[in-house]
């Protein structure tokens, strides 16, 4: 008789194990793959997961097998038309030479390279390793408002709701134990005696029973005196206020849509504010993404519109850095939120803004912000706009960053450049 | 016969008719003899099927990277829609754990008791070489110990090192089993026990192995150096367990438990034609015999029949789809074959088969079942028809021609030789090249050499190298390996690799 069993819900993932460790091993080529992947996505891609391919040899288990040459002899099925002694032309390597024990002995030619698949999480996982938000830290620690109760042991003073019942109840047990140790000590040895004399006939002698049957009654009316509870005993949840980081952060992109922004500019902008949203979802349970949009006039869009409208002009950037001061003011305040700023352009402006645009940064972003974050995307030299950005480096060397981004493969290192974990 | 009402007649699951169908299946089988172990039949997930081929198809098995790269390989290929998930995973343990897979049909689940728990794990029950080889009983247990004391190793020496030595292990896991020296079964209990005396008594003959003050009445007297091992020595594993000499004690035990489990998998390895065309034999048989009786419905049989075709499928050499010889058709066709010969024997058969040719067919096809190994059995029992059925062909390939040559075909002629050589095919002594360890230098620089003995002047494959760096790994000095032509040394591999004038210059001088 068989014995049948359901093992559906069992576990499964039992490979899971297996899967972290083969993936931790070839964390490198994943990594790798991981960022070419990013490269040559289309914008609207970048959330699925992703093929990953890595080379034969870097993972191959060998062993020893034969290698070709020698005397084989080979049995094959099939025969249509050969008879015996019939020559056949050799067959070029790896075809045809499948020795039906074969497969099993890696013969180390024509093998595939190993492709396996990467869900989603951990495609972004790979893509966003070692990145964060610089000085979140900081921030969480210095400036934040919100206090959360947490128990703290317990105190013998407190309010009725606050009352631990079990800890009271076991505080009264240990009280009473205490107090009637050495009582109850004396009615066991008044029992003992008692207990004697009644198994040894002869040596019973009813004045003595009596006496210890009265000590024994007297003794208990004392231990039944002892109280149940005493308000010795209560005990109270102890709660203390902490203080509960802020992990709210608001993340203004700014990018630069003017008639010098190419359409290839522009992708290139576009994927780079695409791979900072993905990282900030996934990397923050609380997070605003401000888009702004500038030519000569700046715009709060929505996302819709910050990727795919089509408006354009000239370029004035300051627009685009008051406004977003002005956003900042009016829905962000400083002491609860975590400002990041990404701006994006090709850098080029209009003449003499430059210098307004470095005074709004030096005099009223930079003080509110953790992080301030600037591209220019150009293969050209650096226009006037890098120049002016380049003394706040100086004055902000913690704070501001820039990187200019020549062609779409330098997105995803610059991202990582300007978002790279560093130490707090 | 009066016929009986079908079972079943939807294609949906069920476990009460899972229970009945086993029932009637058992019932068939007993009826046919078939000695099996007590059968546990799991149903599990398609993961979970994916989870049980990973880690080799057994129920539990110590972590490593290559079951999680075999995982994804799985996972890849089933979610391409490239393999249906095998229909059937059997453990060579007692009870003889069998999977059901939840997506598949009534019929399926039909075939795969009928396939596991009744033809292989008959098979497990009966064939010489389990039998000798295999404990069922105590397998899981031994598994189980393994899990844990490689868990433990990873806790204390930390999971790269572990992996560091079970990769060497994998690597040579061919090379850890004894072909013929018989192991006395050990309970996990006995085996702990011992695996603490093992602990001390093993590093007091390491001592002495590599004392090295010298020996007084030993000087002079041996001119010639005596080797060690005296004789060479083919468990290459078992050798590095005992007497290598920088390896740590719990190194030894996972070289241990790495050639345990090799050895465990040994005779699946030397029976694969045989298992598997005993199983398909015997799923084709019971479900027709349920069949005739009425217990199964026309559309089950015309599905057995759909999915059994698919796996006994055997393209020709020219088909791209082909990748040698289906051991599922061969053995499949032989066993089919076999009984033929007993109930309805040709001329040709009377001639080449009279021992068998008439005779009872089921006692005939358990006693094949019982005492062969594919490599006999091919030699023993296949018939010129299945030669012809399967239009075998023989080709000769020798490096000094130019050209291949057809050795013999399916005809009066061809018949014996195109059997021998498909047997020589299935003697894993001539899959696997022939290197065993053959001399360390004990008194001088305790280099390892190996050597490769040359089966028909066949060298050996592109990974030697990367081999020798395993071996390497374990002994912890340098490795030598020289293959073996004609009696002279045609190639050797060095681990450190040796300069290429060093090696000339050494050449001349002797």
């Amino acid at each position: 008789m068989s014995h049948i069993i359901d093992r559906r819900l069992n576990g499964k993932n039992k490979s899971t194990v297996n899967r972290q460790r083969f993936l931790h091993r070839y964390k490198k080529h994943i990594k790798r793959a991981v960022a070419d992947a990013v490269n040559k996505r289309s914008i609207t891609d970048v959330e699925s997961g992703s093929q990953i391919t890595i080379p034969d040899k870097d993972l191959s288990e060998p062993i020893f097998h034969h290698g070709r040459g020698g005397q084989n002899t080979i049995v094959h099925p099939g025969n249509k038309e050969f008879v015996k002694g019939d020559k056949i032309r050799r067959p070029e390597a790896g075809g045809g030479s499948g020795s039906g024990s074969g497969r099993a002995s890696n013969q180390g030619e024509g093998m595939d390279d190993f492709t396996f698949q990467i869900n989603h999480d951990e495609f972004l996982e790979y893509m966003f390793e070692d990145l964060e938000l610089p000085h979140l830290v900081k921030k969480q620690l210095k400036e934040s408002t919100a206090y959360k109760f947490r128990l703290a042991g317990f105190t013998s003073k407190g309010t009725p709701e606050k009352l631990n019942i079990i800890r009271s109840l076991r505080s009264a047990h240990a009280r009473r134990i205490a107090l009637s140790g050495s009582d109850r000590k004396e009615i066991r040895e008044l029992k003992r005696e008692l207990r004697e004399m009644e198994v040894n006939p002869g040596a019973y002698d009813e004045i003595r029973a009596k006496e210890i049957k009265d000590r024994i009654r007297e003794l208990n009316i004392k231990l039944r005196r002892l109280p149940f509870i005493d308000e010795f005993d209560l005990k109270y949840n102890n709660y203390v206020k902490t203080p509960v980081p802020s992990t709210k952060a608001v993340m203004f992109c700014v990018m630069d849509v003017s008639g010098s922004m190419t359409q290839e500019i522009k992708d290139i902008a576009k994927r780079f504010f695409i791979l900072l949203y993905l990282f900030l979802k996934r990397t923050y349970k609380e997070i605003d993404v401000v888009f702004i949009r500038h030519h000569t006039s700046a715009k709060e869009v929505d996302e819709n519109d910050f990727f795919y409208s089509r408006e354009t002009g000239g370029t004035i950037v300051s627009s685009a850095l008051e406004l977003s001061r002005d956003v900042i003011k009016e829905r962000y305040p400083v002491q609860d939120w975590n400002i990041y700023i990404a701006q994006a352009s090709d850098g080029d402006n209009w003449e003499g803004d430059s210098t307004i645009c470095s005074d709004i940064l030096v005099n009223h972003i930079m003080p509110l912000v953790q992080y301030f974050a600037y591209v220019e995307i150009t293969d050209r030299h650096h226009q006037n706009l890098w120049r002016e950005y380049d003394k706040i480096t100086e004055e902000f060397p913690n704070t501001f960053a820039m990187q200019q981004i020549k062609s779409v493969n330098d997105i995803y290192p610059v991202f990582r450049q300007l978002f790279e974990r560093k130490e707090a | 016969m009066k016929k009986k009402q079908p079972i079943s007649t939807g294609s949906e699951w069920t476990f009460k008719l899972v229970e009945k169908y086993d029932q009637e299946i058992s019932r068939v089988a007993e009826f046919y003899q078939l000695d099996t172990y007590p059968n546990q039949i799991e149903v599990i997930s398609s993961e979970q099927m994916m989870d049980a081929y990973a880690s080799t198809g057994m129920p539990l098995m110590y972590s490593h990277w290559s079951f999680g790269k075999q995982f994804l390989n799985t996972q890849q290929n089933y979610r391409r829609g490239y393999m249906g998930l095998a229909y059937e995973i059997v453990i060579n343990s007692c009870p003889c754990i069998a999977y059901l897979m939840e997506e598949n049909t009534m019929t399926m689940q039909a075939l795969v008791i009928a396939h596991a728990s009744y033809g292989h794990n008959s098979f497990f029950k009966g064939n010489y070489l389990f039998r000798t080889w295999t404990d069922a009983t105590s397998i899981v247990d031994y598994l189980l110990f393994a899990k844990n004391y490689i868990n433990k190793c990873e806790e204390r020496y930390g999971i790269d090192a572990v992996e560091d030595i079970v990769d060497s292990c994998h690597a040579l896991m061919n090379y850890g089993v004894n072909r013929y020296k018989r192991p006395a079964p050990l309970s996990t209990e006995e085996e702990k026990a011992r695996q603490q005396e093992r602990e001390e008594y093993r590093q007091r003959q390491l001592n002495e192995l590599w004392n090295t003050i010298p020996k007084q009445e030993n000087k002079g007297k041996n001119k010639k150096e005596k080797r060690f091992p005296d004789d060479p020595e083919e468990n290459i594993l078992y050798f590095f367990e005992k007497n290598a000499p920088l390896l740590e004690t719990w190194q030894r035990e996972v070289i241990r438990i790495i050639r345990k489990v090799a050895q465990y998998f040994y005779p699946q390895r030397q029976t694969q034609v045989m298992n598997e065309g005993w199983a398909c034999f015997w799923h084709y048989t019971i479900l027709h015999h349920l069949h005739e009786e009425g217990l199964v419905t026309d559309g089950f049989i015309m599905e057995m029949l759909h999915s059994h075709s698919n796996v006994v499928f055997q393209p020709s050499f020219d088909d791209p789809r082909y990748s040698g010889i289906n051991p599922y058709t061969l053995g499949f066709n032989m066993m089919t074959d076999i009984r033929r010969i007993c109930e309805n024997p040709t001329e040709e058969d009377k001639r080449w088969f009279p021992d068998i040719a008439g005779s009872n067919w089921l006692e005939t096809l358990h006693f094949a079942m019982k005492n062969f190994k594919d490599e006999s059995f091919i030699l023993q029992f296949l018939s010129p028809k299945v030669i012809r059925d399967l239009k075998l062909f023989s080709i000769r390939d020798d490096e000094n021609l130019p050209y291949l040559e057809v050795e013999a075909i399916h005809n009066d002629e061809g018949y014996r030789i195109v059997r021998e050589a498909l047997a020589a095919q299935y003697n894993l002594g001539n899959r696997e090249p022939n290197i065993q360890v053959y001399n360390v230098d004990v008194r001088g620089d305790r280099s390892l050499t190996l050597r490769h003995y040359q089966h028909q002047h066949r060298p050996l494959g592109k990974t030697t190298p990367e081999m020798l760096k395993h071996i390497h790994n374990l002994w912890g000095f340098d490795v030598h390996l020289e293959s073996i032509r004609d009696k002279k040394v045609h190639s050797s591999y060095h681990c450190p690799p040796k300069e290429v004038e060093e090696e000339k210059s050494m050449i001349e001088l002797t």
